[in-house]
This record gives structure tokens, sequence and C-alpha cells, in this order.
């Protein structure tokens, strides 16, 4: 074998392997987004009933809650970027790190210091690269995140917000996450969790014609704001947790999918031209035959004469 | 036929039980409640405890609730939890093993978590 189709063989070798591997990927990846997908409309009535109570008590009550009450001069907001642990999924998590990267310029051009908080070892990377200051960052469950990772998250974001801004607490708290729209559509979100803007709830219970009732409150309305904002902003967390997995899956698919197809075009064009080099050895090798039985006639002729 | 009301009993991950009802008992922190159809709109932090839901064809639904709210208006009841189980799906042995297991360790929320969700079964 010549040593030109030797290298393409071996090519062809390598890329087919690297093939298999994207295509188990895949389908790997493809399978978990219905099981993520599945996580998140489990996790919706949990979400919706408690953004419901939530409404009922900023709304129907007129108690002043650290929580739900915008700070005059807001100085210090946080930002959760909610990030992949594994590389090999397109552009997924640059795209919700750009958008992180917008939303703090937007807030230091309010005059506004952002504290940094990060989930999943892509965003750790990229700001440890640029030596950036991170408060905190969460590691090793986005693929398939569980309530207790969104506990262990919210509680020292809770905990910044209840501390004055003098004290390095916080007036505002913003979430960077990939929204799952559709299969083929995901995108970088960002979003203000605390302080709430009722402005929304309120809006979305007259579409409905529902008016809220006056609530009686069980032990008292503050009690009530204190028990269960917390458990909101866990909520919210979870959600964004899930959304972002099954969009980290999304996107993964679809980039092995490509990977997948590209190394079939490889594949292709590399035995076309293993087969022209083939051909071409095979011809020579005629040509050399031919010409060496042509050159021995005509040696032999010689001397027959 | 006796009012209803409509319950939905649902966990941070998934929505556990719903279903009319005619009497719901849950348990705040101020103390007992028991919600009939036409309460008042009420909004309560549950203590964790077994609610009993008393369902419109007889019956008795007992599910351990692990902290959470209970939320009534519109006749419509919802009690968010955290970690919410019925009755029937507890597994008396391993919740007696696990409590076992944090008394020794002295891990005072597996122990009431474990605690729980005995009192549920036994209600039951």
């Amino acid at each position: 074998m010549g040593a030109q189709l030797r290298v393409y063989k071996r090519r062809i070798q390598a890329v087919t392997a690297t093939k298999k591997i994207t295509k188990a990927m895949e389908m790997i990846a493809a399978s978990r987004i219905v099981k993520a997908q599945r996580k998140v409309a489990a996790s919706m009535p949990y979400a919706t009933e408690l953004t419901r109570a939530v409404t009922a008590v900023a709304t129907g009550s007129n108690t002043k809650h650290p929580l739900t009450t915008e700070a005059e001069a807001p100085a210090r907001a946080a930002v959760l970027l909610l990030t992949s642990d594994r590389g090999l999924a397109g552009g997924y998590s640059s795209n919700a790190i750009k958008t992180a990267e917008r939303l703090r310029e937007r807030l230091a051009a309010e005059g506004k210091e952002v504290d940094t908080y990060i989930v999943g070892r892509k965003g750790v990377a990229y700001y440890g690269f640029r030596e950036r200051k991170v408060s905190e960052s969460w590691t090793g469950f986005t693929d398939s995140p569980e309530y207790s990772d969104a506990k262990k998250i919210a509680e020292p974001l809770i905990a910044s917000i209840q501390k004055d801004t003098a004290e390095g607490g916080v007036d505002e708290l913003h979430i960077v996450f990939t929204e799952f729209v559709s299969m083929m559509t995901q995108n970088a979100v960002d979003g203000r969790m605390l302080p709430l803007s009722l402005d929304k709830g309120e809006e979305e219970s007259t579409e409905k014609g529902e008016i809220l009732p006056l609530f009686e409150f069980e032990p008292s309305a503050e009690d009530v704001l204190d028990a269960l904002l917390p458990r909101y902003v866990e909520s919210r967390i979870y959600n964004a947790l899930l959304q972002a997995a099954a969009s980290e899956h999304a996107a993964r698919r679809r980039a092995m999918k490509s990977a997948t197809d590209n190394a079939g075009d490889l594949i292709k064009s590399l035995s076309r031209l293993a087969n022209a080099a083939r051909q071409a050895e095979i011809t020579q090798e005629i040509s050399e035959i031919v010409g060496g039985a042509g050159a021995l006639a005509d040696a032999s002729a010689g001397s027959d004469k | 036929m006796a009012a209803e009301l409509h319950v939905e009993l649902v966990a941070a991950d998934r929505s556990v039980w719903s279903g009319e009802a005619t009497l719901v008992v849950a348990r705040t922190t101020s103390g007992d409640i028991g919600v009939m159809p036409g309460h008042q709109p009420l909004l309560g932090v549950l203590e964790s405890g077994p609610v009993t839901i008393r369902t419109s064809d007889g019956g008795t639904v007992v599910a351990a609730v692990h902290g959470g709210f209970i939320s009534f208006a519109d006749n419509k009841l919802s009690l968010l939890a955290e970690i919410a189980e019925l009755a029937d799906e507890i597994d008396v042995q391993r919740a007696e093993r696990a409590l076992e297991r944090a008394k020794s360790d002295t891990d005072a929320g597996a122990e009431r978590r474990a605690d729980v969700r005995l009192r549920a079964v036994a209600a039951h």
C-alpha cells in the first residue's frame, strides 16, 4: 500500500471513531432533554401556586418588606449566572456569559456595584481566567439539578439581600439563565428576581379577569411574607436551573448532531481521495509493468540481432 | 350534594395529590386549622406535620408535609410544600430506621422528617 493511501486510511479511521462518539453523545443528550423537560413540567404547579401566593400577599396587604420594596438608591446588585459544567454544547455557555456581561455593563452604567454568583464550571473558568472576583460558585449538578441544589444557591443570596448595603449586602437580585423555548430554540435571558416587580403580577391577574381576594393571614402578613419569599426565590432558581439543564442538553444535541454530520461529510470526501490515490497507484503500477515489459522486449529484440 | 372545595397538594418537584374534598385539616404555626368550603381567603405558614384531607367520596387522604404554605381562595385550596408525601407512599420501616439513625447521629432535621412521616402513617 502506498504512503498516501495509508495516510488517508488512517484519517478515515480516526474520523469514524470520532463520529461514533459524537453520535452517541447526540443520542444521550436527546434522551436527556425529554427527562429534563418532564422535570420542568413537574415543577410548574409549585412555581405557579407560589407566585400566586406571593402576588396575593404583596397586593393584598400593605406590608412593607425589605424583599418587596425597592431601595431608593440601589448601590449593589447580585447577578446569578447559570452555565454548564461540561463543554461540547455549542454556544450554550458563552451565550449565557455574554448576556451576563451585558447585564453587568447595564448595572454598572446605573451606578451599581455587581456581585457575581456562578453555577457551572464553564462560567467559573471564564471568570477565573480573567481574574474577576466571584462571590460564590457552585459546580457539579448542572445536568440534573435537584431542589436541594436550588436551596443551597438561594441561601447566600437571600442572606446578602437581607443585609444592609453598607455591610456588604445587595439591593437587587438578578438571574441570567438559558430559557428553554423549544427543542430548536433556547435563549439566554436575564431577569430581576428581587425586589419583586409586582406590576407584572397585577397585569396577569387583571388579564384573566381575576380579582385577588382579601386574605386572612396566619399568623400575620409579615410572618407569611418572611416565610414565603425565600421559598419563592428558591423556586425561581430551581425553575431556572431545570430550564437551563434542558437547554444545555438541547444545545449539546444540536452541536453533536452537526459534528456527526460534518464527520460524515469528511469521511465521504476522504474516501473519495483515498479511492483516487488507490486508482493512481494501480495506474502507476500498470504503466510500470507495461513500461518494464516494453523495455525488456526492446532489450531482447536488440540482442537477437 | 355537600359543598366541595378543590385541593391541590404540590411538592417542589411534583404534584402529589389533587381532587375534591369537604374538609382539610392542617397545622399552621399558630395552631391547627380546618378549612371547609366557603372559608374566608386564607394564607398561612404550615408546620411540618400530617395534613388530613377528607375527600368528597368519604375517604381520607393523609399526607406528610415538611414546612410549606396553605392558601385558600375562590374555593380552591393549595398546599405547597418543599417535600410532601402521601401516607400510602411512606415506607414505615424505612422511616423507623431513619428515625433511629437520626437519633443516634443527633441530626435534628432528619429526625424531624422521619417523625413527621411516622405521625402521618399513624394518623392514616
